[in-house]
């Protein structure tokens, strides 16, 4: 399958000469490609920002919902049909600010969905504002003093939260950003791949040149599955870990938890009421029953 | 619909009367110190209330003596008011046991059981010379008001103790309730039998001579004979059944092809979310607690664009967090059904109680402009046929429904014949998608056919941002203005579906009442004991968009009258607004309490008064 299979047409994209989003979204489209994943069974899913844009730009499902909220939506959609490919597209402040809550409990939900964060620790859309995941020091129109708050780690609390895939990329490095995109996909249950993105027009500190200075490849002597050597790894600031931080393969999803998966295969909108069922629940309202 | 005054509205030259400017007076009630204590037929309705602290066994005697009154033939009623506490406080529920259909609150107490301290002054003003109170001195403490009642003094726990355990207390408050009211003592001791069985032996015994013990108690006292029930009763009540407000809404979810749910619990909608996750498996019908309102309204929508049929259940302050994802059903067009149960606000006011007063915040939540279509059970059987066709017309029209109960519709019940899930039939408004699909294709009717992912080979793209007829985001800003109208027009085509209002009473009347939502009871049963030929009721089940035949009803009549659980008179702006007439009075209840019936007829008699 080519990847030319996702491709939009003649689109008008929305984002800046130069941006990170360019080679995120080609490698997106490279990895359903490879996957061999039929176009009409993906959904992706977005919140509002410039990443939150992609889904528009790939021949998919859409849906683009609000600001932070990404997740919810997402978590339905596979949670009523199964046998769609769900991917959430989204920025820092789109999932670790506005819809940080959903980010906590959709990990713990544990939903078959991947979940791809544009990190480039700034707010683009709204004009160069800080995120949640800016350096602190970082200095913007509104933080004008520079930034005074801890940046939020998003590895660091999936993995606290035992996130069954947590991996990180560079826009910078497509190749490994594909695998690490291919293999969150795979992964049965929440994904998080964090992808370092430089924004050339709101953000002077965290550049291409600095994120190459600032980013070293997890080797193989790192083991995925030991979640407290993950956690190290995640909460290194100096120069951040690329690569599959944490594993964990032995989680039920959200949606086998539902139990309405158990006896049929079929997604809901193709099930009826049990009309004679529901005649026998009244009946135990009589009053006699 | 009717459309604002200004645009469409009623204009002399059409032929409608003007609107009438005219003051409204409001009357606004909040004391809850209502009631003349007088006193309509006893031995055919017969008023007992239940009050006690949290936790105590109110509503084991409760389930018990309604049970109980129904398999001997009787008609019953309940509904209970009750402190924001899991242990202490002071809680009662009253009990109505009649040989006619009765479904509303009344304030007159013939019969009181109290089983704590504090109970009495509980409710000190409901209580009248003639109310009989049965109870431990000893618990109840030497109140003052139990000198201007029948007081008798039944040691529950002594008698209790002496067959085994003071817990089978409230099995003998069970038999004494039932000495007094003269059901038969087959009936007890069978019905107490059936009820404890599959308990051990000696439980079921203990329980049965409890109950003997209580009934003989009361057969033993100078009771009055006037709280004996009539002879005449119902065998056919044993087919009957007894479902609360939550439990019609609930049912109504499952027949409507509800198989998604999720909210976050919040009283008093919480009933609902509990009855459908007691019953999600068996019907296939995944139930989610969430995190938060904002995340249950996302999934509801997320849940319905993959093709499921969701539910959000909450209450204002939830519904609040809701506004921003209910926006995004209206620019998705999106289907979504929201049960909101009311109770006093704002932020926390009074969570366990019951008002009317999110009227307005429901017609008008959420930014920018959309459809919506808003439904107020009255009866529990609307509470059912209501929440079906919610699903029905959320799928059809692609808009949010709303289901606008209360407090005291959810915890109340009564006996009702029976409910037929067949009557409204499930018909899905999903297509199979073919390539080329667009989503927001425009159509005379605003109606563009729905798909869902997976279904067909189109691709189903939604975007909370304007968007194009593919669903992709656009700032084309004449595009802008057809999407708006586009959107417009489903309110426009759900207008056929509007459900009329319910006209009871005489049709050349003279008085008009109106009421909406849970009062349709108390204010029929209050018009019915005024007896007037030249009043009738008019009761709304669908609040929005009004139907067309509001002007008609008003217009008709000399003077109206709105009965509103609100201090402001919400569905009466509504209507001044829409329809550009002015009611007349007002009659507001925002004390957190239930409307009686009582007060209704107090305030019909005020009204003849005023108005003769």
């Amino acid at each position: 399958m080519e990847a030319k299979a996702f491709d939009m047409g003649p689109t008008d994209v929305a984002w800046c000469p130069g941006c990170g989003n360019y080679p995120i979204l080609k490698t997106v489209k490279e990895a359903l490609a490879e996957l061999a994943v039929d176009p009409t069974r993906v959904v992706m899913v977005s919140g509002i920002g410039q990443a939150a844009k992609t889904p528009h730009y790939v021949k998919t499902h859409v849906f683009n919902g609000l600001h932070g909220r990404a997740l919810s939506p997402a978590t339905a959609i596979k949670a009523c049909n199964p046998h769609l490919t769900v991917i959430v597209e989204s920025g820092d402040g789109d999932m670790y600010g506005e819809g940080g809550n959903h980010f906590i409990h959709t990990i713990r939900r544990n939903p078959d969905i991947t979940c791809f964060v544009h990190d480039n620790m700034v707010y683009g859309l709204t004009k160069g504002q800080a995120s949640p995941t800016s350096r602190v020091g970082f200095k913007t129109p509104v933080q004008v003093a520079g930034v005074c708050a801890e940046p939020f780690n998003p590895l660091a609390v999936a993995i606290a939260l035992d996130a069954g895939f947590v991996a990180r990329a560079s826009a910078q490095d497509r190749q490994q950003m594909k695998e690490l995109m291919k293999r969150a996909v795979a992964h049965k249950g929440f994904a998080l791949l964090d992808i370092l993105q430089p924004c050339v027009t709101y953000n002077k500190l965290n550049t291409y040149q600095w994120f190459k200075e600032h980013t070293y490849y997890l080797d193989e002597s790192h083991d995925p599955h030991d979640r407290a050597r993950a956690f190290e790894k995640a909460i290194e600031s100096d120069r951040l870990p690329l690569g599959v931080f944490y594993v964990n393969p032995h989680k039920s999803t959200f949606e086998d938890n539902t139990g309405v998966y158990q006896q049929d295969q079929r997604p809901l909108y193709e099930r009826d009421v049990d009309f004679d069922k529901l005649q026998e629940l009244i009946r135990t309202f009589e009053t006699g029953a | 619909m009717i459309m604002a005054v200004g645009a469409a509205g009623p204009r002399a030259e059409d032929g409608i009367p003007p609107p009438v400017i005219c003051s409204r007076i409001y009357r606004r009630e909040n004391g809850g110190r209502m009631g003349d204590g007088k006193q309509p037929g006893r031995k055919d309705d017969i008023s007992i209330v239940l009050c006690g602290e949290a936790g105590q066994g109110v509503q084991t005697v409760e389930f018990l003596l309604t049970r109980l009154l129904a398999l001997a033939g009787y008609h019953v009623f309940a509904t209970k008011e009750y402190m924001s506490r899991i242990r202490g406080g002071a809680n009662s529920t009253t009990i109505r046991v009649s040989n006619r259909r009765v479904s509303a609150y009344v304030h007159r107490m013939d019969i009181l059981i109290p089983l704590s301290k504090g109970a009495v002054e509980h409710v000190a003003t409901r209580i009248s010379a003639d109310t009989v109170v049965l109870g431990e001195r000893d618990v109840v403490g030497d109140v003052p008001a139990l000198k201007s009642c029948k007081f008798f003094n039944v040691e529950f726990t002594q008698v209790a103790s002496d067959i085994g355990n003071k817990i089978y207390s409230n099995t003998v408050a069970v038999g004494a309730l039932a000495g007094l009211l003269g059901v038969e003592v087959e009936h007890l001791s069978g019905y107490v039998r059936r009820f404890f069985a599959g308990k051990p032996e000696n439980v079921v015994q203990d329980n049965s001579r409890a109950a003997d013990a209580g009934y003989k108690i009361a057969v033993g006292l100078d009771l009055p004979k006037d709280l004996r029930l009539g002879a005449e009763t119902d065998a056919r009540i044993k087919s009957e059944l007894l479902v609360n407000g939550a439990e019609a809404v609930g049912l109504g979810a499952i027949a409507g092809g509800c198989n998604y749910v999720c909210s976050y619990p919040m009283s008093p909608s919480t009933p609902v979310l509990v009855f459908l996750a007691q019953h999600g498996r068996e019907f296939g019908i995944i139930v989610e607690q969430v995190e938060d309102e904002i995340a249950a309204m996302n999934m509801a929508i997320g849940a319905w664009y993959a093709g499921a049929r969701a539910l959000v259940t909450t209450s204002g302050g939830g519904f609040a967090l809701m506004a921003e994802g209910l926006s995004l059903a209206g620019m998705l067009e999106s289907p979504v059904v929201v049960h909101l149960a009311q109770r006093p606000g704002p932020a926390t006011g009074l969570p366990t109680r019951t008002e009317q007063a999110d009227l307005q915040f429901v017609l008008n939540a959420g930014h920018g402009e959309f459809p919506r279509i808003i439904l107020a059970p009255g009866t529990l059987e609307d509470g059912f046929y209501l929440t079906q066709k919610a699903f029905h017309l959320a799928d059809k029209y692609q808009v949010p429904v709303f289901i606008l109960t209360d407090q005291h519709y959810i915890d109340s019940y009564y006996n009702i014949p029976g409910l037929d899930p067949g009557r409204v039939k499930v018909h899905k408004h999903i297509i199979e998608t073919s390539k080329g699909y667009r989503r927001y294709e425009f159509a005379e009717d605003g109606l563009s056919p729905r798909g869902v992912p997976g279904y067909g080979d189109g691709f189903v793209v939604v975007d909370s941002d304007e968007h194009d007829e593919e669903g992709h985001i656009t700032e084309d800003l004449d595009l802008r203005v057809q999407m708006v109208d586009k959107r417009l027009a489903k309110g426009e085509a759900a207008e056929e579906d509007i459900v009329p209002p319910e006209l009871v009473g005489p049709e050349d009347y003279k008085n008009l009442v109106i009421c909406w939502g849970s009062t349709y009871p108390v204010v029929k049963e209050g018009l019915a004991r005024v007896g007037r030929d030249d009043t009738a009721m008019l009761h709304y089940k669908q609040v929005w968009p009004l139907h067309e035949r509001t002007i008609d009803y008003l217009a008709q009549a000399d003077r109206t009258l709105i009965v509103e659980g609100n201090a402001t008179g919400q569905f009466a702006d509504m209507i001044a607004l829409y329809a550009g007439i002015d009611i007349d009075e007002g009659f507001f209840k925002y004390n957190g309490l239930s409307f009686g019936v009582e007060e209704i007829v107090n305030r019909l008699r005020d009204l003849m008064k005023d108005g003769a």
